[in-house]
């Protein structure tokens, strides 16, 4: 088993009090796996994927643990992560785009990068320029700068970059949102060709967009409102959801095919609870059209069939 | 009722003005009462400066766009108020298209302030409410609120209830859900099929192609610019002609297909027809290649309401 976090709480720190914008999450990434996590802005997905990596002045650690193919991984820490990042858990962040250092060409950049890492450069070129290969960026980019690759280029280049010592956990944080379509399947495979390649071990790819997950992600993830949904392999998700937000999620997606004249899609109702003084119990309730007695009680995130997992009284409660 | 007419949109680029850039090349199509009209593009293939050019926010280079007969370039002075009254624009961010110092319903007062000055304050009251419910949204919970109380969907449905109180005929919607969450934008597409069935003429501008699926009568494909397939939305992404189309199509994560299989079955159906131009196969090409637009229209009809332009257009290959 390669990813284990447990009983993981991050908040934000703000004038108002702390934001809890993850609450106790539970969960592990299997070996070879690319687990996707989806959910609504504000629902924790990044939170999660960024506590992982480095926790910035604003979030607080509150409680629960994290285990990298056995080693406890330090995330409260910011010293002794520096022994994990790019090594052990590597990201390749939001805003792929503007991530390299535009005044450096991107030979150099790496160069520095490695360097600083005590590793050596010219040992690591060649598999460098072979996955450069293999991305379809030609060789010549490590002369260039930044500006002169396009935003897909430059995508894909951080990819190249952040797999370079073949990390055990890659995060790849909304890559594919801010691309053109044809760019976005282009990036999305890339994706899949790095797991595939033993680049790296496990993935954990956080969108908004499930339908990119179906085409991607082994499991998916669905949070709600800083507390875990429901976990289990793609199709279960997107086919037969047990969870109500996520089936009201996946209800209310257009797809090609489906027309407003035909099929008359609809959202769900309200929006989600504010995190800074969150509701008791289900935090769905408010929207849930299965909302019950039991509700006001939280529902545990149990397993309710093999690699399937739901937060949800009407599912895993005595009456289901 | 809007007929965009050979529109064509050059911005002077380089130091002193002295390139060209082609924003928009040769595009007509028409938006009629009760319609739709998606128009789908990338990055840069000038899909908003279209909209803008509907707006009278930017000036039209060649060609001409008529609007209930009047030709909009020409409307100017006190003229340019009442073209207001007929033809809105809702755009991307709604966060930004507030003023944060103001509460969000200041949108109404200035309305009022510009064109109804002489309407007793109850009468405006219930103006303002009918057209909150209208858009589905409840007074109580969006009035008085500054516009960070309220969510992005509240925030874009009081900007279409804006545009509502006038004497609306045309509205612009450019990328109006691209921001908003997954769970309350498909409220907000119900809202403009709603809007139509009304008799409102829509041009919505964007980038996702289920989306313009969902919602659409007709669909306006842009490359660069270019038009390069319109006509009716079933039979564009039923059965795309343009190799560019197909591209597109097939490139759309979808929630039930992998894109293996979707490009296995496009090309069972149209792989005999692959590379042809079906723009020279009915125009034969001649040896006079002229600079400015000439007598061939910029698409060639391949069945009912189903148009494509040249293959070659933007390779650089054939110039209309």
């Amino acid at each position: 088993m390669s990813l284990q976090v447990s009983d993981l709480r991050v908040y934000y720190r703000t004038l108002a009090g702390d934001v809890q914008a993850l609450d106790g999450a539970t969960f592990s990434i299997e070996d070879k796996e690319i687990m996707g996590l989806a959910g609504e802005s504000g629902c924790g997905k990044s939170t999660l994927g960024n506590s992982l990596i480095r926790l910035d002045g604003r979030m607080r650690y509150v409680g629960g643990t994290v285990t990298l193919d056995g080693t406890s991984v330090p995330i409260w820490d910011d010293d002794a992560m520096n022994a994990f990042r790019f090594r052990d858990v590597s990201v390749i962040p939001q805003y792929a785009m503007s991530a390299m250092n535009p005044t450096r060409k991107i030979g150099k950049m790496i160069q520095e990068l490695l360097e600083s890492r005590g590793e050596n450069f010219a040992s690591i070129k060649p598999e460098l320029m072979r996955r450069i290969d293999l991305v379809g960026l030609k060789e010549d980019v490590l002369a260039r700068y930044p500006i002169e690759l396009s935003g897909g280029m430059k995508q894909r280049m951080v990819m190249v970059l952040s797999t370079l010592l073949n990390p055990s956990l890659l995060i790849a944080d909304e890559i594919t949102s801010a691309l053109d379509v044809s760019t976005q399947r282009a990036v999305a495979e890339t994706l899949v060709s790095f797991r595939d390649h033993g680049f790296v071990k496990s993935m954990m790819v956080i969108t908004h967009d499930l339908s990119i997950l179906y085409q991607t992600a082994d499991t998916i993830l669905v949070m709600y409102a800083g507390k875990l949904a429901e976990k289990a392999p793609t199709t279960t998700i997107i086919e037969h959801a047990r969870h109500p937000y996520t089936q009201a999620l996946i209800s209310s997606l257009p797809e090609v095919g489906v027309r407003y004249t035909s099929k008359k899609l609809v959202g769900i109702p309200g929006s989600p609870p504010q995190l800074l003084d969150p509701p008791s119990g289900c935090r769905f309730r408010a929207r849930c059209p299965l909302a019950f007695a039991k509700c006001v009680e939280e529902p545990p995130f149990v397993q309710i069939a093999p690699d399937h997992s739901v937060a949800c009284w009407k599912v895993s409660g005595p009456n289901a | 009722m809007l007929s965009l007419n050979r529109v064509t949109k050059t911005y002077r680029v380089g130091t002193f003005g002295g390139k060209e850039l082609v924003a928009v090349r040769d595009v007509s199509f028409d938006v009629n009462e009760g319609e739709v009209v998606s128009l789908i593009g990338e990055s840069g293939s000038g899909k908003t400066t279209i909209g803008k050019m509907v707006l009278k926010l930017v000036e039209i280079t060649r060609g001409s766009i008529v609007c209930d007969g009047a030709d909009v370039a020409g409307i100017h002075g006190s003229e340019v108020k009442s073209y207001y009254r007929h033809v809105q624009g809702v755009f991307q961010d709604p966060f930004s298209s507030y003023n944060p110092i103001f509460k969000a319903d200041r949108v109404f007062s200035l309305i009022r302030s510009e064109f109804f000055s002489e309407v007793p304050t109850s009468e405006w009251n219930d103006k303002v409410d009918a057209a909150l419910r209208s858009v589905n949204l409840d007074p109580g919970q969006v009035m008085n609120k500054y516009p960070h109380q309220l969510s992005g969907g509240q925030l874009q449905r009081l900007l279409v209830a804006r545009a509502l109180m006038l004497d609306l005929k045309i509205l612009v919607a450019d990328e109006i859900i691209s921001m908003l969450d997954a769970s309350t934008r498909i409220d907000v597409l119900n809202l403009l099929g709603d809007l139509k069935s009304r008799g409102l003429g829509i041009l919505f501008i964007t980038h996702d192609l289920s989306l313009g699926n969902y919602i659409s009568e007709k669909t306006v494909i842009l490359r660069r610019g270019v038009v390069v397939e319109m006509g009716d939305t079933d039979k564009v992404f039923g059965n795309p002609k343009h190799p560019y189309t197909k591209i597109l199509i097939s490139s759309v994560p979808q929630l039930h297909k992998k894109w293996a299989d979707v490009e296995a079955e496009m090309e069972a159906r149209v792989g005999s027809e692959a590379g042809v131009c079906l723009y020279h196969k009915t125009y034969r090409p001649t040896n006079v290649v002229s600079d400015g637009p000439d007598d061939r229209p910029a698409m060639v009809k391949v069945e009912d309401d189903h148009y494509v332009g040249c293959f070659e257009l933007g390779h650089g290959i054939c110039q209309l």
